[in-house]
């Protein structure tokens, strides 16, 4: 059984009918990706998934169990946790009090203590500016915040929106290192991207969604073979 | 600041030009300042109070504390250095206001036509402005005391910070004893014992000069004492045991408590009332402070929540005949249905506006006030709630065979109220749901991703707002016992956000230290009461601009208005007034 899985989501903000349609799979243990043109619907999607907006048709489904339609807080308690797009973390909070919202549905001390130094001994950079407000941080120290953060819900799926957006190619590296040693602890990523080759160079499978609707999906070592996604996404001829 | 751009100016004569300019800037603005003062009937209203006897009344010294700003503020943005510049521009920003005053004095003089336009433009005032010399030898005494209040704000804005705040205390401690001479002598009369130091103090109207002396000098001396062996006193404090730090800890609160319970006591009936009033305001500020400074909900109509729990009350316990349907009841068992009746309207307020956002938000809750208003008043209603004539005849609460008659006993009652409230508010904010309104504060869409939930989150804000302010209401109405709508009116939300802004959105010591400036200090000085509002506006618009994060700003609040400085977190109003001082001293 897919750890998650979506069949046929429609989402519409007001009138606009922002998903039409959308079918995937996630596999435990994956990195899939969702790639796709500006306004395409990937952050849709994600906000599908996590119950920020909810489907009026289709269902999504973590581990069989249907929860579309569920309050968003009760579906980051069920494991599924992310990283917004944009880096939207509490600017006036520290960086401190930043993780441990993340840790706000949790309410094993311990467990939180652990995973606290685990999202230290990814991002040192954070351990450093722990009392640093957050929106005093640089660009890309916010988005290891935003990661460190949805890591805090101790998720089984980790959906992140564009984790590379902004940033230095060094910190590009690296970011997409931290994703592949998560991913190698356990942890199923649904990865948002604009940076496609990265994105499909670390992924196991891929979707290419094209205004509001998935127009083509393969392993990714595939799809970087695809003439649709080298002309359109990887910026070859 | 502006030194590095003075700096950069390339010669030196243009330098001193734009110093100067500056200088005339606030010289104009100081005596705007001044001119309005009195032409509001402010100097002249306030001149009946001596500060010190014979010597210096109120008004005249609005008026010589617009100087002392003009100067103050043009030496402090003009960047002058040197002993003559700050002297002279000083000295010209302090004339260019008393300009504006002696230019009024020769128009009441010369058109006395011009009540009809300025109702307060009189002789009387006339006779204030001029030292009662008149016109044109006043004018002389008008312009030298611009020029030396100007050049003495000058002087203060480069004296090194200690010596300043020192002295900034001694003349606070000197004006608020010379203010409050009535209420202080009266009450000091209490004690035989201490006649003789009272007599020394006060003259029937104002301060002995003596007596001001002599309390300038001894604050002066205790302020700079204080600088000097404050840090060795927490040094040794901090080496003391743990043990005997918390002894040392809980002894203060001890004292503290002690000190509140016999408070009412020592200072008699009138004061007793006051603070009675201020204790209500506490309580509806650590209401409102927790749904707008926790959770960032801005509500414009929480008194409602204050008169529902006060027309509760009114209508279970009121003993007058028209109440036909509950009246009667002891206060102690309508408490909890006004508790709970505005709880109850906390929760009904806050379901259908669970979507709603700032702005937004802010107009509806404002309707919901007036709706509640318009309810109680309704004629529909009028068998039941008495209409505009209210409802009266509402016992005081009883303990046994104790009553809480008057102020000095309500004292005991609100002590208790703001007590709990307090505890309330201090612990939840460290809790889980203190947390999720911090969250909520910053960002909602965030807040959800990470897990809050936020109907159970905003409701709870509401309710817990809503049950101090029905709290409050309650006792409102035991204390006053009859009632109005029109006591329940917008005036009453305003006044109350007031006292959480100038506080500290967020702070709990914040929200006292509001109520008793914005309410106590006007009780205090009854003078003051027809330009109440007036001073609260000015109050707020001077606290907007120079101190956004109130009095005794909360942590994270601090830090989100000054975030471009990464400076360690400075707590308490000292800590605060540290902070202005360094940067004076910098700019
Ligand atoms: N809150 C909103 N209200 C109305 N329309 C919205 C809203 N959010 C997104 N949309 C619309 O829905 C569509 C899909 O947007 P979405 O944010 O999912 O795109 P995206 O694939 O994430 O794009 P990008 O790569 O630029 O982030 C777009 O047409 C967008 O304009
Ligand atoms: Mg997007």
């Amino acid at each position: 059984m897919p750890i998650l899985e979506l069949k046929d989501v429609h989402s519409y903000y007001g009138h606009i009918h922002a998903l039409k349609g959308i079918s995937l799979t996630v596999e435990q243990g994956e990195i899939v990706t969702l790639i796709g043109a500006n306004g395409a619907g990937k952050t849709s999607t994600l906000r599908t998934i996590s119950g920020l907006l909810h489907p009026r048709e289709g269902q999504v489904f973590l581990e069989g169990e249907q929860i579309n339609g569920l309050p968003a807080h009760i579906i980051v308690s069920k494991g599924i946790g992310q990283s917004p797009e944009g880096r939207q973390i509490f600017s006036r909070l520290s960086v401190m009090e930043n993780l441990e919202m993340g840790a706000y549905s949790r309410k094993d001390k311990e467990g939180i203590k652990s995973d606290l130094d685990h999202v230290f001994r990814l991002f040192p950079r954070l351990k450093e500016r722990r009392s640093q407000t957050g929106g005093t941080l640089s660009g890309g120290e916010q988005q290891m915040l935003a990661m460190g953060r949805a890591l805090m819900t101790r998720p089984r799926v980790l959906l992140l929106d564009e984790p590379s957006m902004g940033l230095a190619p060094v910190l590009v590296e690296t970011i997409f290192e931290i994703i592949r040693d998560l991913n190698k602890e356990g942890v199923t990523i649904l990865l948002v991207e604009q940076n496609a080759a990265k994105a499909l160079s670390i992924a196991n499978r891929g979707y290419v969604m094209e205004t509001g609707r998935i127009v083509l999906s393969d392993e990714a070592s595939k799809l970087q073979e695809s003439e649709l996604v080298r002309k359109a996404y990887l910026g070859e001829d | 600041m502006n030194a590095s751009l003075t700096a950069q100016a390339n010669s030196p004569n243009q330098t001193s030009m734009r110093a100067w300019s500056v200088a005339l800037r606030y010289g104009l603005i100081g005596g705007a300042v001044a001119l309005f003062l009195a032409l509001v009937g402010m100097v002249e209203a306030f001149a009946t109070r001596y500060v010190i006897a014979n010597v210096i009344d109120l008004g005249t010294l609005l008026l010589f504390l617009s100087y002392l700003g003009a100067g103050y503020v043009a030496i402090k943005r003009s960047g002058a250095r040197t002993p003559f510049e700050i002297l002279s521009q000083g000295a010209f920003a302090g004339f260019i206001a008393s300009v504006f005053i002696a230019l009024l004095a020769v128009v009441i003089y010369a058109i006395p036509g011009i009540r009809t336009i300025f109702i307060n433009a009189s002789p009387a005032l006339l006779a204030i402005l001029t030292f009662k010399m008149g016109v044109p030898a006043g004018l002389v005494p008008i312009l030298l005391s611009g020029v030396i209040f100007g050049a003495i704000g000058g002087l203060i804005e480069i004296l090194p910070p200690s010596l300043r705040r020192s002295l900034i205390y001694a003349a606070m401690v000197v004006l608020v004893f010379g203010l409050m001479q009535d209420l202080l002598r009266v009450t000091l009369q209490k004690w035989k014992f201490l006649d003789p130091a009272t007599s020394f103090t006060f003259s029937n109207n104002g301060l002995t000069i003596v007596g001001a002396v002599t309390l300038f000098i001894l604050t002066f001396l205790a302020s700079q004492l204080w600088q000097r062996r404050g840090n060795e006193a927490r040094a040794r404090y901090r080496q003391l045991p743990t043990r005997q730090q918390q002894l040392l800890g809980w002894g203060l609160i001890a004292f503290s408590v002690a000190l509140l319970l016999v408070l009412p006591l020592l200072v008699g009936l009138f004061f007793s009332e006051v603070l009675v009033n201020v204790g209500l305001f506490i309580l509806l500020g650590l209401g409102l402070n927790i749904v707008v400074g926790f959770a960032g909900l801005l509500d414009l109509g929480y008194v409602a929540f204050y008169a529902i729990g006060a027309y509760t009350v009114a209508l279970l316990t009121s003993t007058s005949l028209e109440i036909v349907y509950a009246g009667g009841n002891p206060f102690w068992l309508a408490l909890p249905f006004a508790v709970f009746f505005a709880v109850l309207a906390g929760v009904i307020l806050g379901i259908p506006v669970l979507k709603i956002r700032g702005d937004y938000l802010a107009i509806v809750t404002l309707g919901f006030g007036e709706i509640i208003r318009l309810i109680v008043l309704s004629d529909f209603l009028k068998p039941i709630l008495g209409g505009s004539r209210g409802i009266e005849l509402i016992p005081k609460p009883f303990i046994g065979s104790f009553e809480f008659a008057g102020p000095e006993e309500l004292y005991y009652l609100i002590l208790a109220g703001c007590g709990l409230a307090a505890f309330v508010a201090i612990r939840v904010k460290d809790s889980r749901l203190g947390r999720a309104w911090g969250a909520l504060r910053e960002d909602e869409d965030v807040a959800e991703a990470m897990g809050i939930n936020l109907v159970s989150t905003k409701l709870m804000a509401f309710a817990m707002g809503a049950a101090f302010g029905g709290l409050s209401g309650a006792i409102f109405a035991s204390k006053l016992a009859i009632i109005y709508p029109s006591s329940f009116n917008l005036l009453l939300s305003i006044n109350v956000l007031a006292v959480v802004i100038i506080g500290g959105m967020g702070s709990i010591p914040g929200v006292v230290l509001g109520a008793l400036v914005l309410v106590g200090l006007p009780e205090l000085l009854r003078e003051f009461s027809d330009y109440r509002l007036m001073l609260y506006g000015a109050a707020l618009v001077i606290m907007m601009l120079v101190r956004p994060e109130g009095l005794w700003p909360e942590k994270s609040r601090q830090r989100e208005l000054h975030e471009s400085q990464q400076e360690e977190i400075l707590s308490g109003p000292l800590a605060a007034d540290e902070e202005v001082a360094r940067e004076g001293a910098a700019g």
